[in-house]
């Protein structure tokens, strides 16, 4: 019987079946999202502009997940290569108009259409991967993992073009993961690790001059200290000197004395990791874990191939975001532009990530429970 | 295929699919224990030398920007140089109230509304304590009178900075171009990374087109502050590069020449070297004083400027579309030779006019009273209209635009310098495209004598004549000779781009033209015999143009010149090359409704291939640096 064939509901386990809303993954999302609307009140230098319009954002962020939980799961099996090659369209014709506005500069006066089709492929591109396979035995044979790695290709392409390599590397993870769930054999990793190794010289030298100055830089500061290695310095100053315990709320020397650029967006880790230590760092890291780690159960709980490693890839999207973002701050990784999920300022991404978490309760709520 | 493999075995992909979140816990895990641990080492480990630094985060980092190329002539004359120069600087960060201090500033120093705006602009996009100009090129007078108040001002700091300069002012502007303030718009467009601490950024001429090669990049100094932000000991120091220097393929010797012999006429003159594309000159009147711009235009002058009727921010050599009128032939005969319409020798009757079948309009040659019997020869040192309208006539408008195109006309030359235009080499499709209207004939006739919707650039025509002088072997214009490396000190040159090689089918077809166009000169009915022609002791090969600028009504009298309002006057156009054997130098006149082509535009080219040959270009060895 289909959960909610009942009436209206009376309690609240009733009415959260009732919406079809994951009690665990909401409380942890908001848990972390309320954390970090205190970062930034801290970050902003206590801007309440800057907390409202967060909040605001999270508001419709969250209305938007619940409203994609309704959605049946099987719609963005269907949809999913539609959105993908639309998205497609839609990065080819900025690239063309984008050259023909800005010849060989970065592209600039695009803004909503710039980032519109290279966010939605987060989600497009592994869902279509996971359609692709649905219906296909797995593991996969050579040709269909072959088909699927082109098909992660074109967008990876392209938004690696805009230039937006961040943003690149999230899709070719996001459809990478996908293609792991789908059971890519152990071979064949080893060997596109080593391939990918192999590549990176390529990669060099196709990439822009400013791209090779961040990577540069991340090996050796001291080539521009006034810029990228001084954000990393001053970001491993505001992390270290926060110690055990940290210095408390609001108190964050380094980034209110405006040492710490950025604080409120790619940066906000640092501040965060200032102000409350390695305590509120182990318990922002145990939040983001709880959070991937329901949303394997989610996909190991799933039912069919397309839901699985839709919810997988998903989940692991989730933390490759977390890992990059204070992997960089922490001056572990080069400066890409990756934002830390739920905590910095900006809009774009947190939707899209929030509706990848609708997403993921689409999926749990709508299993059909069979006797077993 | 989908589904009929569909013998899907799900329990085992069950198994597969758990296997794979297990391996993917365990990665996960492991790169969360790096994170941990990552925070671990800063924030535990390294605590101690991580609250020190945070504790006396008192440390600032000062960039040092780098001094900016210098710009030469083929010679290693000066054409931009760097002065000494002071500005005022301001830390928000130290100062309570920055509008009072501005105000008590303004007593001291002259501190405009204009100054005041940009010094906004720029604090709201700089960190605090970073310093931010206020007004740049104090004079001495302004310097002493800011230090002996220096104690009332904290915050507020003079320092020592370099500008720019242009020697050669106002004869090579529209060349040379020149810096002046960032804006955010600039910062857009290039890396703002190596433009913090610098406040000129090239905005036009080779100042803007070499801008990446001249800037450099910035160093930085660490220096530890005390607590009201004096410096007092330095840390580390990473040392600017400069930019590199440029050396032109312009002879400063002759850009003055030919800004001399343009008078005081509206203009433009172009020189190249056919054997390299180098541009030897290029001058473009009236012109402006680039040194106003460096440090921010005053209103009034930029209103001045602006508003003169006469244009002097335009470069005509580059951005000014004329009709090239009878500068064209020279390439129409080329296209009637080899597309046989025509023989050289064959004698074309020339009564003053012709008129198309069905049509009782008169096209008229320049010369009412016609020229008679002329050959192609002599159709080109005469300047026959009506011997290219028949030729038109056989040529039709495809085979005029494709030689036309062949030559450069209509499209930009890529020359490295900025906004430079294309001109118009009209076709058919480019008719239907701008127009949407079909060919007429009488068009092909105006197209011929460069007359009609044909435009060009002063450029366009000296790359013509490069490459008839050169035989369809020329090289694309350009500017750069060479750079200079910060680093070794080594001056690299640069390797001209050849053109697209013109290759005729008969190479005598060239000598056939080329002589037409020395007669120009020669011959006692040459068009420029009088003008250009008297007592050369050079060879060089020519032809005059007289572009049109108000058409005369059927069959109204052609008019005393000096009646007609200078407006309406004919642009006046030459072009030139010598010698002819071995081209050394390629010059296009134009004078913007100066009258006749020969009478005026002609000796100003004369002139300035004279100043060429007695100061042939030494071109300096290419080791040896001038400073």
């Amino acid at each position: 019987m289909s959960a909610n064939a009942t009436d209206s509901p009376s309690s609240l386990a009733e009415w959260l079946v009732y919406w079809r809303i994951d009690l665990q993954l909401l409380v942890a999302l908001i848990c972390c999202a309320a954390l970090g609307l205190f970062v930034l009140y801290s970050a902003s230098g206590q801007s309440q502009a800057v907390v409202l319009n967060q909040a605001i954002r999270l508001g419709i962020g969250l209305i938007g997940m619940i409203l994609i939980a309704q959605i049946p799961p099987e719609w963005f099996r269907v949809a999913a290569p539609w959105v993908f090659g639309f998205g497609v369209l839609l990065l080819v014709l900025v690239i063309a108009l984008g050259d023909t506005a800005m010849g060989a500069q970065r592209w600039l006066d695009l803004g909503v259409v710039r980032f519109q089709p290279s966010e939605l492929m987060k989600l497009a591109a592994p869902l279509t991967v996971a359609a692709y396979f649905r219906d296909r035995s797995l593991p996969p044979t050579l040709r269909d993992v072959a088909i699927a790695a082109a098909l992660i290709a074109v967008p990876v392409v392209l938004v690696a073009d805009q230039p937006d390599l961040g943003t690149a590397l999230l899709i070719a993870a996001a459809g990478g993961f996908a293609l792991y769930f789908a059971g890519l054999r152990w071979r064949v990793i080893l060997v596109l690790v080593l391939m990918a190794a192999a590549a990176a010289p390529l990669l060099w030298f196709n990439m822009h001059d400013y791209q090779q100055e961040r990577v540069l830089t991340f090996l050796n500061p001291a080539r521009d200290p006034t810029g990228a290695g001084y954000h990393i310095s001053q970001s491993k100053i505001a992390i270290g000197s926060g110690g055990l315990f940290g210095k408390g709320w609001l108190n964050g020397s380094q980034a209110h004395l405006n040492f710490l650029p950025e604080s409120d967006t790619d940066f906000v880790f640092a501040v965060y990791a200032e102000e409350t230590g390695l305590l509120g760092v182990a318990a922002l890291l145990a939040i983001y874990c709880f959070i991937v780690a329901r949303g394997l159960y989610i996909a190991m709980k799933s039912q069919d191939t397309f839901q699985r490693l839709a919810a997988g890839s998903l989940s692991l999207t989730f933390f490759i975001y977390v890992f990059v973002n204070i992997g960089m701050v922490a001056g572990l990784l080069p400066v890409v532009g990756v934002p830390l999920p739920l905590i910095s300022y900006g809009g774009t991404s947190m939707v899209i990530l929030l509706a990848s978490f609708g997403i993921l309760m689409s999926i749990h709520t709508h299993r059909k429970l069979l006797a077993t | 295929m989908p589904a009929d493999d569909a013998i899907k075995n799900h329990a085992a992909e069950r198994r597969l699919f758990f296997l794979r979140t297990l391996v993917a816990g365990g990665v996960l895990c492991l790169l969360v224990c790096v994170l941990v641990s990552r925070v671990m080492y800063l924030q535990v480990l390294r605590h101690g030398y991580y609250e020190t630094r945070s504790q006396d985060n008192r440390m600032r980092v000062q960039v040092m920007p780098p001094v900016r190329g210098l710009i030469y002539d083929r010679n290693g004359v000066l054409l931009a140089d760097n002065l000494p120069a002071y500005r005022l600087e301001i830390v928000p960060e130290q100062v309570d109230d920055l509008d009072a201090t501005l105000d008590r500033l303004g007593r001291i120093v002259e501190i405009r509304q204009a100054d005041r705006d940009r010094f906004r602009d720029r604090v709201a996009k700089t960190p605090r304590f970073r310093g931010v100009p206020i007004r740049l090129n104090l004079s001495q007078r302004e310097v002493a009178r800011f230090e002996v108040n220096r104690g009332n001002f904290p915050g507020v700091e003079i320092r020592a900075g370099l500008t720019r300069h242009y020697p050669l002012g106002r004869v090579a502007a529209h060349l040379v171009g020149y810096v002046g303030g960032i804006t955010a718009r600039d910062l857009s467009l290039v890396d703002d990374k190596r433009y913090r601490g610098s406040n000129h950024i090239g905005k036009s001429g080779v100042e803007y087109s070499y801008e990446s090669r001249l800037h450099g990049y910035p160093g930085s100094r660490v220096v530890e502050t005390n607590a009201s932000g004096r410096s007092l000991r330095e840390l580390e120091m990473h040392r600017p590069t400069a930019g590199e220097s440029l050396y032109l393929t312009i002879d400063a010797r002759l850009q003055s020449a030919a800004y001399e012999a343009l008078g005081d006429n509206d203009g433009a003159v172009v020189a190249i070297d056919p054997e390299t594309g180098g541009l030897l000159a290029m001058v473009s009147k009236p012109s402006y004083d680039p040194d106003l711009f460096v440090d921010g235009i005053s209103h009034s002058n930029y209103k001045r400027l602006i508003s003169d009727p006469h244009k002097p921010l335009f470069n005509r050599a580059l951005q000014g579309q004329y009709p090239p009128g009878s500068t064209v032939k020279p390439v129409m005969a080329l296209a009637g030779l080899e597309t046989a319409s025509i023989e050289p020798q064959k004698k074309v009757w020339c009564p003053g006019y012709i008129t198309l079948p069905g049509s009782d309009h008169h096209y008229r040659d320049w010369k009412r009273s016609g020229h008679g019997w002329v050959d192609m020869r002599e159709a080109l040192y005469r300047s026959s209209d009506v011997y290219f309208y028949k030729l038109a006539l056989k040529l039709g408008i495809d085979n005029i635009h494709r030689y036309g195109a062949m030559f450069g006309l209509g499209e930009v030359t890529g020359v490295d310098l900025p906004r430079e235009n294309s001109g118009i080499m009209p076709s058919r499709a480019w008719k239907h495209g701008s127009r949407n209207l079909p060919w007429y004939p009488g068009e092909t006739l105006n197209t011929v004598i460069g007359q009609g919707f044909m435009t060009a650039t002063p450029l366009q025509l000296a790359q013509m004549t490069s490459l008839i002088a050169e035989r369809g072997h020329s090289f694309k214009p350009h500017v750069l000779r060479a750079w200079k490396d910060p680093a070794s000190g080594r001056i690299n040159d640069t390797v001209p781009t050849p053109l697209e090689p013109i290759e005729l089918k008969d190479r005598r077809h060239w000598q056939v033209v080329i002589e037409g166009m020395q007669q120009v000169i020669t011959a006692p009915r040459g068009t420029a015999h009088h003008y250009v022609g008297q007592n050369l002791d050079y060879s060089i090969a020519g032809k005059s143009g007289s572009a049109q600028v108000a058409g005369l009504a059927q069959h109204q009298a052609a008019p005393d010149i000096e009646d007609v309002q200078r407006q309406l006057r004919d642009h006046a156009l030459f072009i030139a090359f010598s010698p002819i054997d071995q081209p050394k130098i390629a010059v296009a006149v134009l004078v913007e409704h100066g009258g006749g082509g020969s009478s005026v535009a002609g000796p100003i080219a004369r002139k300035v291939i004279d100043a060429f040959r007695s100061q042939p270009p030494v071109l300096q060895a290419s080791a040896r640096s001038p400073r």
